[in-house]
């Protein structure tokens, strides 16, 4: 919102020529890849025995609680500050944080600086600003002195050179030191060491971050690995520590609350090596009296205007562990630089809006495949990807819709239309679709896609949709256990009608009856998705007068997209317009596998007997929390469930970022075969009309010997 | 990163002291049981004559100069935060050993580090395997972070469940203006480069802690 005044929009195709660079960096990639990896193991041995959703709830709702009452707290720290005798100062904006420290600096005639990590810093060019008042300022975090040495930013909010190999550091040393030095770690750290104690000894002021400001003792909480911070607010006789103004926490009680879960997602670590409580002026014997000056530097930033914000205001519940790049699937194939302006990952791309202004995040807010990982290990429980949808389409409503957004919001909006245009682009294909045992593909891609896109086969538009034909499949079920209500999705019902058929087949042999309303439409994700959010809404309304609920247990879908999003991202959209029928359909809603598995019970039948891989979509898995379900369907049908490395990951489709980021997502899905490939199955089974489509396709493309199906045509096939 | 939490019963000293060294070494922290202070600082004395020499950061005024060295009095040790006797007890080991001068201010004489720093802690937290140093004193904060050996001398009786736990004693130690209070967990360490951990990256090499029953 300020400090970014003038600096050029990144265009789209810059953006993306940035992801190519990327995606073709060769250490990058191997260096997320094992990042990936390791850190899910290393979180997972860090919160061992205790219970993590619940830990997480308690700092989301000290969190969410100190948010509210910030202001106040930020008085209560003011009046103890005084006592104490810390200077606190309050920023408004970036340039005023910069603009006070430099002042400061100023006054008490320093020269030289060294600095422990901050991302507040990092918000507001804090060292671009203070070099060019004529200060030396040294960054003493052995990953921000080496992005600090390359002019760069960091790449992780926590592992600031995580995109930079031992040889890049290597070079990087020797023409630092004028000394070449050898590619070998623990070397390279002494050099650091060596280096920067110099800088520690010499330097007149001390500037650190705060992972935490104590309202009711004045106290200001720092946690380091290094070490670095401690010798930051020791050595110089001036200390400033810069904070925003959500860091404020009432006690040390919720201090340490956070600070138990924060280092444990950061890095796997139960707790950081280093962790300092500062209250107040601290001996320092260089200076006349013993005590070194002291000042506390509030950045607001926008960050009073957000937490007075109904959507936005759980922003400012995130405690910066990073975690949410650290388990992104764009992230790990991009790397921090591409997915984020100055903060990392999801949180990133939230914040850049509110922090750096819109040019610098629209084009970051659409590099999301909404896979809900973020949200899922979130320390702070932020509804990452629900915000992330927000921002696009809060752009959008500043800037105005691009055509093909508008377009596709006007057609949702109509179902009709809609289903008219499907119908008439069945036709127009014709001559481009070519039967293949997998089904109908399209030979080649329509003019409107780019090269870049064919790195899937893209299915044909089925002869006859499964609306026309769900009258000559539904036979009359007397005395029926179940009565359930079909949602079909768009994608099933005009692309993959034979998955609905398989379904059907279930439901009469399980005495199930089932209506389709054809008042349906469009679950309405896809528009969510291309920042849409009226047409979404529109949609929504549509299925609730479409759904008569009295005559139905279930409304049962074989998209879990449709399904996570009926079942909570409609109520959401539909929160002041119809709160009650939304809860009331939202209760209703199943998926095929919870249905199947967990409702109507299903003996196990002699089927195929081949080993099966499940990919389990990303709403399934996070979006519904369903990850036993479909375990259980593919044991009943006479298979036999393969485990896969990272079935939970997501399988790069993401709706429309598929077809904006095809190169990203070609990469995420070539990692997902890859995978199942090294599990030895013959077939590929999962509970998304998307992710057949993006697999399928995909394995068709690149030429695979990996069959992909439907839960439902396994259990029924044909 | 076991499970140890969920499976001992919390509460005795034992159970304690028991989760605090399988912690603290989780974070490659020597633990040693000792049963009084003397053994201790005896311990800590053997440490230190037999580490390896100091690898200079800078050039310290006060380092030993040869003339020192070539006497035997090559190794600096400093303990600012114990008490007289204290002090006295470690003095006259180190004096048993010869070697090592002992000292407990000006550490800023010392910017390329010393040695051994000896501190006496205020607390330990057993589930992290966390020291806790009040640190106001600037002398302490020094000896903690230049030295290339820290020893955390810890009473067992100091050792408390977790932070949350001890929340009240730890609020006593902030409370006052002017405290500066750390939380110790293991070495200085990084992982900043192609995340392999390296340790000592600014404060010290090595954390020593005596766990002291008496």
């Amino acid at each position: 919102m300020s400090g970014e005044k003038g600096t050029k929009a990144e265009s789209l195709k810059a953006y993306k020529n940035r992801l190519d660079d990327a995606l073709g960096n060769e250490f990058l990639r191997k260096a997320m890849d094992n990042f990936a990896v390791a850190y899910r193991t290393s979180r997972e041995n860090a919160f061992s025995g205790m219970d993590t959703a619940e830990l997480i709830q308690t700092v989301a709702d000290v969190k969410a609680d100190a948010v509210i009452r910030n202001q106040e707290l930020l008085a209560a720290f003011k009046q103890k500050a005084k006592e104490n005798g810390i200077h606190v100062h309050l920023a408004e904006t970036a340039e005023d944080a910069n603009r006070i420290i430099a002042e400061i600096a100023k006054k008490t005639r320093c020269k030289s600086i060294v600095k422990s990590k901050s991302m507040t810093a990092e918000e507001t060019h804090l060292n671009r600003w203070l070099e060019n008042e004529g200060l030396e300022v040294t960054e003493t975090d052995l990953g921000e002195w080496i992005v600090q040495l390359r002019k760069e930013g960091p790449s992780h909010m926590v592992m600031p050179a995580i995109h930079l190999s031992r040889y890049q550091v290597a070079d990087l040393f020797s023409s630092v030191t004028g000394t070449e030095q050898d590619a070998e770690i623990q070397r390279l750290v002494k050099v650091a060491r060596k280096e920067l104690r110099e800088k520690f000894v010499t330097a007149d002021m001390g500037i650190t971050g705060a992972n935490y400001v104590i309202a009711e003792t004045g106290t200001i909480g720092i946690a380091t690995n290094e070490g670095n911070a401690r010798l930051v607010s020791t050595l110089p006789r001036v200390h400033v520590a810069l904070a925003g103004i959500d860091k404020l926490l009432p006690t040390i009680k919720e201090a340490l609350a956070v600070n138990k879960v924060l280092p444990k997602n950061a890095t796997g670590q139960a707790i950081t090596s280093y962790v300092t409580w500062i209250t107040g002026p601290s001996e320092c014997k260089t200076v006349e009296g013993g005590k070194r000056e002291m000042h506390l530097v509030f950045l607001d930033n926008g960050r009073s205007k957000i937490a007075k914000d109904p959507v936005f205001a759980q922003i400012l519940q995130c405690v910066r562990c990073g975690a949410c790049a650290n388990v992104c699937p764009v992230y790990r194939m991009v790397g921090g630089h591409q997915l984020g302006y100055i903060y990392i990952g999801a949180i990133g791309l939230i914040t850049t809006y509110f922090f750096h202004g819109r040019e610098h995040a629209k084009n970051l807010v659409q590099n999301c495949t909404n896979c809900g990982a973020c949200k899922s290990i979130c320390a702070g429980g932020i509804d990452l990807p629900g915000l992330i949808k927000d921002v696009h389409a809060k752009i959008q409503d500043e800037e105005g819709h691009p055509l093909q957004s508008l377009l596709l919001g006007k057609v949702l909006k109509n179902r009709k239309l809609f289903h008219t245009l499907l119908r008439t682009a069945k036709l127009a294909q014709g001559p481009m679709t070519e039967k293949t045992k997998e089904g109908p593909f399209l030979r080649h891609l329509p003019m409107i896609f780019s090269p870049e896109h064919n790195f899937r086969r893209l299915p044909a538009i089925a002869e006859k949709p499964f609306r026309d034909r769900f009258e000559g499949l539904n036979k009359k079920v007397h005395a029926p256990a179940y009565r359930i209500a079909l949602f079909s999705g768009c994608v099933q019902d005009f692309v993959y009608p034979e998955q609905l058929e398989a379904a059907m087949r279930g439901f009469q042999e399980a005495n199930v009856a089932v209506t389709f309303p054809m008042g349906q439409s469009c679950c309405g994700l896809p528009a969510v998705s291309m920042g849409e959010k009226s047409a979404a809404r529109d949609v929504a309304l549509q299925n609730l007068d479409a759904f008569e609920l009295k005559d139905v247990d279930y409304i049962v879908t074989l998209c879990a997209s449709c399904a996570s999003h009926l079942k909570h991202g409609a109520p959401k959209l539909l929160k002041n317009y119809a709160p009650d029928r939304a809860a009331a359909f939202a209760d209703k809603v199943l998926s095929y596998s919870q249905f199947m598995s967990g409702v109507v019970g299903l003996d196990k039948k002699t089927g195929a007997g081949k080993a099966i891989a499940f990919h389990s979509p990303c709403h399934l898995c996070r979006g519904l929390d369903e990850r036993e379900a479909p375990k259980d369907v593919i044991a009943k049908s006479g298979n036999t469930y393969v485990p896969t490395a990272e079935e939970e990951t997501c399988c790069g489709f993401g709706g429309s970022f598929s077809a904006n980021f095809p190169a990203v997502s070609n990469e995420i899905l070539t990692q997902k075969l890859d995978d199942v490939e090294k599990s030895g199955a013959e077939l590929l089974v999962t509970e998304c009309p998307g992710c057949v489509m993006q697999l399928r396709g995909g394995a068709m493309k690149q030429g695979r010997d990996i069959e992909v199906a439907h839960l439902a045509e396994i259990l029924y096939p044909q | 990163m076991t499970t140890a939490d969920a499976t001992k019963a919390p509460g005795t000293t034992t159970d304690l002291t028991g989760t605090f060294t399988e912690k603290a070494k989780l974070v490659s922290a020597e633990v040693y049981p000792v049963k009084t202070l003397e053994q201790a600082f005896a311990k800590a004395v053997e440490i230190c004559v037999n580490k390896a020499p100091l690898d200079p950061q800078m050039a310290s005024p006060a380092s030993p100069d040869a003339a020192q060295k070539s006497s035997g009095t090559d190794r600096i040790m400093a303990a600012p935060n114990l008490d007289e006797d204290a002090f006295s007890a470690l003095s006259a080991a180190c004096d048993a050993a010869g070697g090592i001068s002992l000292i407990r201010e000006n550490l800023r004489q010392y910017p390329g580090g010393i040695d051994m720093g000896v501190s006496l802690m205020d607390y330990g937290i057993a589930e992290t395997g966390t020291l806790v140093l009040d640190s106001r004193a600037e002398e302490t904060r020094l000896s903690t972070m230049l030295s290339e050996i820290h020893v955390a001398v810890l009473y067992t009786s100091k050792i408390r469940e977790s932070a949350l736990a001890m929340t009240e004693e730890l609020k006593g130690v902030v409370r006052d203006p002017g405290s500066y209070m750390a939380f110790i967990t293991g070495a200085s360490r990084t992982a900043d480069i192609e995340r392999v951990l390296a340790m000592g990256v600014h404060g010290p090499l090595e954390l020593h802690i005596m766990l002291v029953e008496e």
